[in-house]
């Protein structure tokens, strides 16, 4: 099968992987623009196989999009909505705890929280929001608040952003999940999301995380109007970020669905490009532990491909998941356990039920 | 069986053995059947083009008295439901196929109790009039009006000819080995007789595809004995000119307590379909069942042909999948995988 890697013109990055070699940014590039995508998807499966083995690991999990309203309103995001919109909604304290209440018999042992910039909530609804959930369920870890709301937050508080994390971990945070880093390139951030918090913003919240311990997820909005230069160096400063802190978990790459955003015009993501990015992340990223392929977002189909292409996680049982969802995602919101369990086994590798931090719940 | 020497073999284009065949299935890895059926999809195709062709299914009845396990599509004869197009809707529906550029129309039934021979000469004769190649009547389709004529297979296709059919589709072919076809549609025709038709049918000079419907209630081993009868077949007569295997969709059906067939599983059969046929030149990605994202993978696990555009499908609909795709949405996703799309006839000819 190397001959075949050879033939595709990346022997020297075979080479590289083999040896546990890092990446260039311009090999990260040729890898994207290689036509071959079983080539691309052979090498991240090296490297998946030496960082993880056969496993592949899923979550159980609830999301909770608390609101909305958002004053960023970027032009990928067909979730977010002013707060004079018909359909704007933002939930109680005590509406959040019900959500947690109603599957309190299910055997969940995250729940991620994101929602909008929202402009008039207090700080004070946030606190309290995880001290609720954690009032209702005092087990669960709550994953919450993207780097985007955390410094939203911490505008709100008036404090430093350590200070302002340092207080919602006593209110019940566990850990960010990777959302709102989007393309870091300003010309991107400009063209789609000028509101929204700067990349190197995102990256000094999410290393500010570290330093006091938390873990974190990042992501990436592929599928828009980046260049393949544009995500590679995405990626770069990823792993740099990781190099210093090391607290980052799992890359996630965010499939764009154009529909109902105001970058519908543009066509949704194929199946190779969702494959791309994955294996492409997983042979550049060589110090995150974790690459995720989400269902929700690519569909269960390709999501199982992609645990020969890099990926070791897919995620978990989501449901009530609105963002992918208001965006024309095809995928259903929720999947039993016991389907992602046989797409896993049925393609070779062995589930493992995990918790947020990767600790093992369960092997099957 | 050593998967290295199977494949060595195989890329020094020689042909596997269906034992080969069946230890690539059961121990070949995704990557391992990936870059082999890609590598004999190279060498027979050169060129980076993937083909569509634009056409539509029409079904002339849903009244069937085969009572098939694995079919959602059919009404049993006793049933209300059931019905026949009307010459005048065959009529619209042809004349909306032409205006969207299709080429052919896919024009397949249910097995219907008691219309005879001439039904289907008339019903030849009046598409024919529309001017549009007609890619119809499936092996069990002929098998039935030969019996219910008292005619033998043979002046069934004369006549079946005469009146204006271009070639046959191979459907109904589901897994050619008599113990999945006695457990699963005892009522339609066995392996030899299916086989049998299309022997008939190239030896008229008629051009035919050949299917598989797999992931139910047969073996490994078996889908690779279907392989190995479709390829001892062409071997003589090199009549087919694609392969399209797919996979079995439980929903609605008397097998619905069968688990789906994966994406992963489909990959495999569909690259080992590639590695095994080595006489017929093209292979079928199943867009309908896989949606659009697998199906633009297939064409680096085998496949260089996205089958038809369906302008209306309404069996696999039945079993619960609902995957549509536009011709230009197939034109972007072949685009994607760095080929370019061209519109093709059923006999693989350019349009």
């Amino acid at each position: 099968m190397e001959q075949m890697v050879v033939a595709a013109g990346l022997g020297d990055i075979l080479e590289k992987v083999r040896a546990g070699e890092r990446l260039s940014v311009a090999d990260g590039v040729r890898l994207y623009k290689t036509n071959d995508i079983l080539a691309v998807g052979y090498l991240a499966n090296l490297v998946r196989e030496r960082l993880n083995g056969d496993r592949a690991y899923f979550i159980y999990n609830q999301h909770i999009n608390y609101s909305n309203i958002c004053t960023n309103l970027c032009k990928f995001c067909a979730f977010g909505k002013d707060k004079e919109s018909p359909q704007a909604y933002e939930m109680t304290v005590e509406q959040v705890k019900a959500k947690v209440r109603e599957r309190l018999a299910e055997p969940i042992t995250e729940v991620h929280v994101v929602g909008g910039i929202h402009p008039d909530l207090p700080y004070q609804y946030y606190l309290d929001m995880l001290r609720g959930i954690k009032e209702v369920r005092p087990e669960i870890h709550i994953q919450a608040f993207t780097c985007v709301e955390i410094a939203h937050l911490a505008g709100l508080a008036g404090k430093s952003v350590p200070e302002t994390l340092k207080e919602l971990v006593v209110a019940g945070l566990g850990s960010i999940p990777g959302g709102g880093a989007e393309v870091f390139s300003p010309r991107i951030r400009q063209r789609t999301c000028e509101k929204k918090l700067s990349g190197e913003g995102w990256l000094e919240v999410a290393k500010a995380a570290h330093r006091i311990g938390l873990k974190s997820n990042a992501t990436m909005l592929y599928g828009h109007i980046e260049t393949m230069e544009e995500r590679v160096e995405h990626l770069a400063a990823l792993r740099e970020a990781q190099d210093e802190t090391g607290g980052f978990l799992t890359f996630i790459p965010l499939a764009f669905h154009p529909k109902n955003t105001e970058l519908h015009e543009l066509a949704k993501t194929t199946g190779i490009d969702d494959l791309k990015n994955i294996a492409v992340a997983r042979c550049f990223l060589d110090n995150f532990p974790h690459i995720k392929a989400y269902w929700v977002m690519i569909g269960p189909k390709l999501a199982q491909i992609a645990l020969s292409f890099g990926a070791d996680d897919v995620d978990g049982t989501v449901k009530e998941e609105l963002i992918t969802h208001m965006a024309g995602g095809e995928a259903g919101g929720a999947m039993a356990d016991t389907e992602l369990i046989r797409l896993i086994r049925d393609a070779g590798r062995q589930p493992v039920e995990r918790d947020t931090l990767y600790n093992v719940i369960k092997e099957y | 069986m050593d998967i290295k020497r199977i494949t060595e073999k195989s890329l020094a284009g020689e042909r596997i053995t269906a034992e080969e065949g069946v230890a690539l299935l059961a121990h070949g890895d995704l990557h391992q059947l990936g870059f082999l059926a890609n590598a004999i999809r190279r060498r027979k195709h050169p060129e980076p083009m993937v083909t569509y062709v634009v056409d539509r299914n029409i079904n002339y009845t849903d009244i069937c008295i085969s009572a098939c396990k694995f079919c959602a599509f059919f009404k049993a004869p006793e049933d209300p439901a059931g019905s026949v197009l009307s010459f005048a809707e065959l009529g619209e529906k042809i004349e909306e196929t032409k205006a969207l550029g299709g080429t052919q129309i896919l024009l397949q039934g249910g097995l219907h109790p008691d219309k005879p021979l001439e039904f289907y000469e008339e019903m030849l004769r009046f598409i024919k009039g529309h001017g549009i190649h007609i890619h119809g009547f499936s092996p069990p389709e002929v098998c039935h009006f030969a019996t219910l004529s008292s005619l033998p297979v043979r002046e069934v296709l004369v006549r079946l000819q005469q009146a204006g059919l271009d070639s046959i589709p191979g459907g109904g072919a589901e897994i050619l080995c008599d113990r999945v076809r006695q457990e699963t549609a005892p009522r339609k025709c066995l392996t030899d007789a299916w086989l049998g038709v299309m022997e008939e049918a190239h030896g008229l000079g008629m051009r035919t595809t050949a299917t598989m419907m797999f992931g139910h209630l047969e073996t490994q081993a078996e889908r690779v004995e279907h392989l190995a009868r479709v390829r001892d077949l062409q071997d003589k007569t090199g009549g087919f000119t694609a392969f399209i295997p797919w996979p079995f969709q439980p929903d609605n059906t008397a097998l619905a307590h069968l688990p789906k067939t994966t994406a992963f599983q489909y990959l495999k059969m569909l690259a080992l379909s590639r590695i095994f046929l080595d006489n017929i030149d093209n292979i079928q990605a199943s867009w309908v069942t896989q949606g659009p994202k697998i199906a633009q993978l297939s064409l680096f696990f085998g496949a260089n042909d996205f089958g038809s555009t369906m302008i209306e499908e309404n069996v696999v609909a039945a079993a619960g999948v609902g995957f549509r795709l536009s011709e230009q949405e197939i034109r972007t996703l072949v685009e994607g995988a760095g080929c370019v799309p061209r519109q093709r006839r059923m006999d693989y000819t350019l349009v």
